[in-house]
């Protein structure tokens, strides 16, 4: 063990030795005293207590608030349409919540200041109240149905089906990156099956290569690119254990299960430059973050999202190569050589 | 200082009988050490069995947080004394805490504290303590299973401590352990023995959990005492009623969850794994057609009122501690009763809102949107009426009385966060995050914890016949409280920007890294906030053998009938007739009168309430 940690354990023990002889102490004390007046004098300063933990506690929060705010997402705009409906959720609960939290610290801390024991006054008895009761029953499910209503009216937004000509993007997750899927050309996913898949064969997601659809699609890791202002839908696979894809900068987030296909619907409003101006930080990147425990490496399962114009996707898209390609690069294929033709496909 | 200061002008009657602790019992039965401390039936004994193994979980459970908040917040630094002290599959030479080692202590510590502490420990305890001591019985129902309740839950302490000692190490994949990464040894090393030790651990548990609730229940419905209907029962009876009732209605799909894990494990069937494929051989799995997804809904279906069995007996514990100690009657006792019982009964249908990105059909997810924000209704009213109770009180800062009220403030912050997690707009984007650490862990981490410290503080001199020490209870008190709310409440903004849970190190990502300084900082709080802990660990133990000595029955002049019994009462509590009930628990400060006993026939001239 090195010196400082003898050091610091040596500091916690005498910190024991010396509360415990104060406290010990104080006991002695009391019985001197009398017990009585010991009694009102610990009350007095605990009562003491509850209202400046109040005070301090309502000053700590701002100044946390000043702190810590900078550093969330909130002070930027949602990089989704959707993320915008949950910003909007989370100023409405905040404010409702934010009142009924006030209120009642304050009132918990005053009561405790104000009530705390006096030989002069005799404790009111006052067993219950009717009409008490159903206010605040009445009130908070008011409220909380007001919430209710916000929450599924964004909620069915959200989770319906995606816009007509939504682009498709299937995204998999694996122990421990993101593998991407476009459909090529077609714009029709090929086929595919966990047991074909081959990480050996270069086949990670199991296409299936008797399927024609599948011969254009491009599989890739390397980041997901999306189109400014055009819809997608993202199709969301695993294929081992279940994993989430988490969109902190767009608000979304959906697990990755193996066998159960999800999707998960938005329109990016940002490009990745555009964003990296809007934050300030050269070094952005729209983080894909697995946030469901998946193994030992879960923490560092980062996948990246490059928002982009159609322009440049055009051109990124023109330099990819179908996995078919790579996983059969001697054969001579019928197809024309597919980056460039999709390229201009997807140009008209 | 003086808990029995505030008797002033009530005298009561201390025979030297009493002085002399009572140790003979009623019974008169023979008793050694044996069947007097080990495998006892009193359940008073059983109780403080379950405590005090309660709490070396909790030191255990606690360690282990401050040793992955260690990597947390100093992911940069190393511990090359840890090394020496855990080994090397914990601790790198160098002295780096190791990914297997961080997720192992993560799911551990959320394991235990969750069943083996705030479950066991809290539940069981008070249940154990309280039900027949308040009702007015000699014992539990059942007082062999009761016994059995405890070793069934010392069983399954002792396989869970040795999974820490396997090769592969302990459980790793979080303690809810989703499969198919719990179902696959090969998607993880503490997947292998480590799992199989967890479920049999968690299996023994149930058990213990059954037996008791079981015992807890029939206790309650069959051995109150003459005059003590249902409606006259001390609020920790109720608490620890429902909850018994939770348990026994939602631990066996918990199990039954386990039992097709186990078969998925070992057996060769697919309840919960389809379409998988292993990297590390370059296999596909022969599982088809399984749900992952069904193994969650299964755990939910206890996951969920689990924190309610967690919650509710602290709700019912702080009641008692705070009328006592404000002087005046709990507020709307049967408003109470019923928000116990609302709560209990939604808890049942709210389970799915830990699932809202599971790929859940939406219209479902609204169900349990709706349900879920309605269970904050029964909630807000308990709030309410705890406000009211110390409106114009009396109080005594006891140290269960600082619990008390610190427990009301942990419950309004953790529960206001939860209106915004049941909301499933919100949830896609802070399910996951810090936002829940700090939320779960305000409402049903630390409030339970002072829930249980009011009542331990509050119920010691019952049960050792000595009182702790104020002192060191103050210190623990605004130090925890303080704490509490340093640790988790900056924890919220984390979240708010996203930052997942169950990260090992967040240096290589752009949008989580600029928290470096906060980790460091509630690390540091926490290791603070666990040194505290121990003062608290101290106390208990040294005022077990050497604490001021209780010299009156009724030390904090509580109507309830534990207090009834002498100092130090025997297996049989009481010594002659069990007392007679007249009225409910909370006549304090009535007709000019400080308290009245429960056990005081209601007098012609007494106003009604």
């Amino acid at each position: 063990m090195s010196t400082t940690a003898i050091f610091l354990l040596l500091i916690l023990g005498l910190g024991f030795i010396i509360t415990f002889q104060i406290a010990k102490a104080s006991e002695y004390v009391s019985v001197l005293k009398g017990e009585k007046k010991s009694f009102q004098q610990s009350n007095r300063v605990n009562g003491f207590l509850m209202v400046v933990f109040l005070v301090l506690g309502l000053v700590a929060l701002g100044w946390c608030h000043n702190l810590l705010y900078h550093k969330t997402l909130m002070p930027f705009p949602s990089a989704s349409d959707h993320g915008e409906k949950v910003d909007n959720m989370l100023r409405i609960t905040l404010a409702a919540t934010g009142l009924v939290f006030f209120i009642t610290q304050i009132l918990l801390f005053w009561f405790a200041y104000k009530y705390q024991y006096s030989e002069k006054r005799t404790a009111y008895y006052y067993p219950h109240n009717n009409t008490l009761e159903i206010i605040w029953t009445t009130i908070p499910t008011i409220v909380l149905c007001i919430l209710v209503g916000f929450g599924l009216y964004y909620w069915y937004n959200m989770t319906g089906a995606a816009p007509k000509g939504a682009a498709q993007v299937e995204i998999t997750g694996r122990q421990f990156n993101w593998i991407y899927r476009y459909p090529g050309k077609d714009n029709t996913f090929g086929k595919k099956y966990f047991r074909a898949i081959s990480d050996v064969d270069n086949n990670m997601l199991g296409l299936i290569w008797e399927d024609k659809n599948a011969h254009d699609d491009i599989v890739t890791t390397e980041a997901l690119y999306l189109v400014k202002d055009e819809p997608v839908e993202l199709i969301i696979n695993s294929r081992d254990v279940v994993h989430s894809v988490g969109l902190p900068h767009f608000r979304m987030k959906m697990d990755a299960v193996p066998g159960i296909p999800t999707r998960l619907t938005f329109t990016p409003k940002y490009t990745t430059e555009e964003m990296r101006q809007i934050t300030g930080n050269p070094n952005f990147e729209y983080e894909i973050a697995c946030d469901q425990m998946c193994g030992n490496s879960h923490y560092s399962m980062k996948g990246v999202i490059k928002v982009v114009t159609r322009d440049e996707f055009i051109l990124w898209r023109a330099k990819q190569i179908p996995n078919y390609k790579l996983a059969f690069p001697d054969e001579e294929g019928t197809e024309a050589p597919a980056a460039d033709s999709t390229a201009v496909a997807m140009a008209k | 200082m003086s808990n029995e200061a505030a008797m002033h002008g009530h005298q009561d009657l201390v025979t030297t009988h009493e002085l002399h602790h009572d140790d003979h019992h009623v019974h008169h039965h023979h008793e050694n050490f044996i069947t007097k401390y080990i495998f006892s039936q009193d359940h008073k004994m059983i109780a403080k069995q379950f405590l005090i193994t309660g709490i070396v979980w909790a030191i255990l459970g606690g360690l282990m947080s401050v040793l992955f908040r260690l990597q947390i917040g100093f992911s940069g630094e190393t511990f090359p004394w840890l090394s020496d002290i855990l080994g090397r599959w914990w601790v790198t030479a160098e002295g780096k805490i190791t990914p297997e080692a961080y997720y192992a202590l993560v799911t551990m510590h959320g394991t235990v504290l969750v069943f083996f502490v705030l479950t066991a420990g809290l539940s069981g305890t008070f249940a154990n303590f309280l039900i027949p001591l308040q009702i007015g019985a000699r014992d539990m129902a059942s007082p062999f299973m009761n016994m059995l309740s405890y070793w069934f839950f010392f069983t399954a302490s002792i396989v869970m401590l040795c999974s820490f000692f396997v090769q592969t190490g302990p459980f790793s994949g979080g303690w809810t352990a989703y499969p198919p990464l719990s179902a696959i040894g090969d998607a993880s090393p503490g997947s292998k023995t480590g799992v199989d030790l967890w479920l049999i651990s968690l299996a023994l548990f149930v058990v213990s959990q059954l037996l008791g609730g079981l015992n807890y229940i029939s206790t309650v419905l069959n051995l109150r005492t003459k005059g003590m209907t249902m409606t006259r029962m001390p609020l920790p009876v109720w608490g620890l009623f429902f909850t018994a009732v939770l348990g026994l209605l939602s631990f066996p799909v918990l199990l039954s969850g386990f039992i097709l894990l186990l078969f998925d494990r070992h057996a060769g069937s697919s309840f919960y794994l389809s379409d998988i494929f292993i990297a590390s051989t370059n296999t596909a799995l022969p599982h088809e057609g399984g749900s992952a997804i069904l193994y969650q809904h299964l755990f939910w279906f206890l996951g969920h009122p689990e924190v309610y069995i967690i919650i509710l007996p602290a709700m019912g514990l702080v009641s008692e501690v705070m009328s006592v100690n404000a002087r005046k009657p709990i507020f709307g006792y049967l408003a109470m009763v019923a928000s116990m019982f609302g709560i209990a009964v939604l808890s049942f249908l709210v389970w799915a809102h830990h699932m809202f990105v599971s790929g859940l059909n939406p219209f479902l997810g609204s169900v349990f949107v709706l349900l879920t924000l309605l269970i904050a209704v029964p909630s807000a009213i308990k709030v309410f009426n705890w406000l009211a109770t110390i409106w114009r009180g009396n109080l005594r800062f006891t140290p269960g009385m600082l619990f008390s009220i610190g427990f009301v403030s942990l419950f309004i912050s953790g529960g206001l966060t939860g209106i915004f997690l049941g909301n499933s707009t919100l949830d896609i984007h802070l399910h996951d995050t810090y936002f829940v650490i700090a939320h779960f862990h305000i409402v049903m981490g630390v409030s339970a914890f002072f829930g249980m410290f009011a009542a331990i503080y509050h119920w010691f001199p019952k049960m050792f016949g000595r009182y702790m020490n104020n002192t060191m209870a103050y210190i623990h008190f605004w130090v925890t409280l303080v704490g509490a709310y340093l640790i988790f409440w900056p924890m919220h903004y984390e979240g708010l920007a996203g930052m997942p849970r169950r990260y090992y190190d967040y240096s290589q990502w752009v949008s989580f890294n600029q928290f470096e300084g906060l980790n460091k900082f509630i690390s540091i709080v926490t290791i603070v906030v666990f040194a505290v802990q121990l003062l608290f660990v101290f106390n208990f133990f040294y005022s077990i053998f050497k604490g001021r000595l209780v010299t009156t029955r009724n030390p904090w002049h509580a109507n309830t009938l534990e207090w009834t019994t002498p100092i130090r009462p025997g297996h049989g509590n009481w010594e002659g007739e069990i007392p007679e009930v007249h009225r409910w628990p909370y006549d304090y400060s009535k007709d000019g009168r400080d308290f009245i006993p429960q056990t005081e026939p209601i007098s012609p001239n007494e106003s009604s309430h």
